[in-house]
């Protein structure tokens, strides 16, 4: 059996992204280009309070004083920030959708084809409710008059600028301030729409609550803003899938997740992003530069991030936890797969403040094809965090011998009561893995499929049920071709 | 028809050739033992009938059951009834032995066209299998091989025979490394699935897994080739005597 010769990535190249359709859709955009203009457009075309404007403008003016970090082990060429659109909206006939009905048919019809359960009928059926985003707005919030009448809040960013003001202002930039970083700023100035979810004192929501991000407008970026907040004793579980049309220019999605878990309250963020990872020579693909981060500011409170990251040419992305609240806990599971030319730089910031906190932090990386893979982590113990605990655990599977993995640990302590454990592991699938599989039956394709989620299974098992066996598809097709 | 039929195989390991000119005759029912001392070829042979990618065949032919194996690759040949009990099994962490064949025991069924077995069929299948060769429980709850004893692991070979139900059964020196326990163990197994409708091939250094395993014929192979075939006593012969007179080197 050999591994990763010529012969197999030109069967890569038959390969294809499955999600790689465009919709033909008329949409109402800004021209391309980011001044101060372009930020107080946006703000007006949504109707947004003075506040708001200037949040932004404040964050664009910090933005322009910034420079785009170069820390991270991914390389592309400069990003041209003025060749992007930062608005674009599929146009409407009426001016929001008071009803499916009203939702433009074709829109429908790309849904359709993602799979994903717009339509209430069939989200009874999965019992999932979807805010979808298509480029930068939220086409329908489905299953929502369920939530309200046990005050979940659940609709899209803007309309709850407009609904709810006073709970976004309460929250908004308090986890990811609008200084942050480079992306997250930016975010903050032209961030166009997003989910918005609230859960009140008490309440445990019934259903897993999900997002659907699409890119579809060529040189558009996304720049969604997601606040999710659960009262005292609350709990919520929250699921995010991405896809993008298959283009030959990168696109820039530049994403805010903000977190926040009061006292006993419990927030669990699953995210399987699929957008499009470019071709086999490395050309298109989305670039994924993304600040999630939760807070855990009451006592006994929760947050756990899973994500499985299958797409994207370039992924820089570090879900987060500030465990500020005694004996909070965070928790973090990751799966992050490249392939062909696709770079990742992934891993979390476990930030222990408050006392007997305690994090785990398990991490697949599996790089297959000419990819680079790195894991990068913060295990942050402040001096006030007596007690505190964490556990690390960094795994690496290499395919083929042009790929590449890497470990970045940063591990600073600051109180001696607490407990650092970290390991790492670096395996290869073997061809020798490989044979005894297919000796037993087993085809080369499936045999790496069952290899690769056995290695998997850690995080697997934290995902909702229906999330998981998507998972496990999206990483055979991701890996097609990769062992040949 | 034989169940399997070799004729002049020549094969090369990384351009160096092993195997010169190996002609066999294998008929159901029957038990073929192959003796060498180390570096004869006997591990190629193996590897070769099962279509291991990295030992190359330079010239002769193999049917297996009628079939010319050289179409059918590693996979195929297995599903189509050849099994393989490895030297060394590899470790597959993370994916429990009872997972891994379910997937084995499917995809042979599934290029045999016969139906699938759901979990509880499997579940049923696994005990009946557990009558002829007995495994613990916590080995087939454990990943495949990982953290197994030398002994362990062969016996989950055998094991793995016994639930894929081959028309061939091919040890590879699954003596090696065994104490007198595991061995008898492993070779009340094979004498279990003795059958008229499968045939075996054993291939080992030394002539005491043969104890166990009564052997139908027992062939010599010294540099690539086969160099005298008998009965079960040659086996003894060699046991007396070593490989010395054939190869020139000192026996075991």
């Amino acid at each position: 059996m050999k591994i990763q010769d010529e012969k197999s990535f030109d069967e890569l190249a038959g390969k294809q992204y499955k999600y790689g359709f465009v919709t033909d859709i008329e949409s109402d955009s800004l021209p391309p280009g980011l001044n101060e203009q372009i930020v107080r457009e946006i703000s007006r075309r949504k109707n947004e309070p003075e506040w708001l404007t200037e949040w932004r403008v404040k964050a664009f003016k910090h933005w322009e004083t910034m420079e785009q970090p170069t820390w991270a082990k991914v390389e592309f060429p400069p990003i041209d920030y003025q060749a992007i659109s930062y608005y674009s909206a599929p146009k409407q006939k009426i001016s929001a959708p008071k009803s499916l009905d009203e939702v433009d048919p074709e829109l429908l019809a790309t849904y359709e084809k993602l799979g994903i359960p717009l339509r209430e009928q069939e989200v009874l059926a999965g019992v999932v409710a979807v805010d979808a985003v298509f480029d930068s707005v939220s086409v329908a919030t489905t299953f929502r008059g369920k939530l309200e009448e046990m005050g979940i809040v659940f609709c899209s960013f803007s309309e709850a600028v407009q609904k709810h003001p006073e709970l976004v202002r309460k929250y908004l930039g308090t986890v990811v301030p609008y200084k942050d970083n480079y992306f997250a700023t930016l975010n903050s100035a032209v961030f166009s729409d997003g989910s918005f979810c609230y859960v009140p004192p008490g309440v445990r929501c019934p259903m897993e609550l999900s997002t659907y991000f699409r890119i579809n407008a060529a040189n558009t970026g996304q720049f969604e803003r997601t606040l999710l907040v659960a009262d005292e004793g609350a709990c919520v579980s929250y699921l995010e899938g991405c896809t993008a049309p298959q283009r030959d220019e990168n696109q820039l999605h530049a994403a805010v997740v903000e977190l926040v878990a009061l006292g006993n309250a419990q927030i669990k963020y699953s995210t399987v992003q699929n957008w499009y990872p470019g071709d086999k020579d490395g050309r298109g693909g989305i670039y994924n530069f993304v600040t999630k981060r939760g807070h855990c500011r009451g006592d006994n409170s929760k947050i756990s991030w899973t994500q499985v990251e299958t797409g994207s040419a370039i992924t820089w992305k570090y879900p987060s936890c500030v465990l500020k609240g005694d004996h909070s806990v965070g928790e973090f599971y990751s799966v992050a797969v490249t392939n062909n030319l696709q770079q990742a730089d992934t891993g979390t910031k476990m930030i222990h403040i408050g006392k007997n906190t305690r994090s785990t932090i398990v991490s697949k990386g599996i790089s297959a094809g000419r990819a680079q893979n790195s894991y990068r982590g913060l295990v942050r113990i402040q001096e006030t965090a007596e007690n505190a605990r964490n556990f690390s655990q960094c795994d690496s599977m290499l395919i083929g011998d042009r790929c590449g993995a890497h470990t970045f640990p940063y591990i600073e302590v600051g109180n001696p009561t607490a407990q650092v454990e970290h390991e790492a592991t670096t395996t290869k699938i073997g061809e020798d893995q490989i044979f005894y599989c297919n000796q037993r039956g087993l085809e080369t394709e499936e045999a790496v499929n069952l290899i690769v989620n056995g290695f998997c299974k850690e995080v697997f098992r934290e995902l909702p049920m229906e999330f998981a066996v998507e998972a496990q598809k999206l990483l055979g097709i991701s890996l097609e071709g990769s062992v040949g | 028809m034989a169940l399997l039929e070799i004729k002049d195989l020549h094969a090369s390991v990384a351009g160096k050739p092993i195997l010169k000119g190996i002609n066999l005759t294998i008929n159901f029912g029957e038990v073929h033992a192959i003796m060498g001392p180390n570096g004869s070829g006997k591990s190629t042979l193996s590897n070769v009938l099962a279509g291991n990618e990295a030992y190359e065949k330079t010239a002769g032919e193999v049917l297996f059951a009628e079939q010319n194996l050289d179409d059918l690759a590693a996979h195929e040949r297995a599903c189509a009834g050849m099994f393989l009990a490895f030297q060394y099994p590899v470790e597959i962490p993370g994916i429990s032995n009872m997972y891994f064949l379910k997937a084995a025991v499917n995809a042979v069924r599934a290029y045999q066209g016969r139906e699938q077995l759901d979990a509880m069929e499997f579940l049923d299948f696994v005990e009946t299998r557990k009558k002829v060769v007995k495994i613990r429980d916590d080995l087939l709850e454990r990943a495949v091989n990982s953290g197994f004893s030398g002994g362990e692991k062969k016996r989950n070979e055998i094991f793995q025979m016994a639930m894929l139900e081959p028309k061939l059964g091919i040890l590879d020196e699954t003596d090696s490394g065994l104490d007198i326990d595991a061995l008898r163990i492993v070779a009340d197994g094979v004498n279990a699935l003795r059958s008229p409708e499968r045939g075996f091939l054993v291939i080992t250094h030394y002539q005491r897994l043969l104890n166990y395993i009564e052997p139908d014929f027992v062939h010599v192979l010294v540099h690539g080739q086969i160099v005298k075939s008998g009965g079960k006593e040659l086996a003894l012969e060699l046991e007396s005597e070593g490989y010395a007179s054939w190869s020139g080197e000192e026996g075991p």
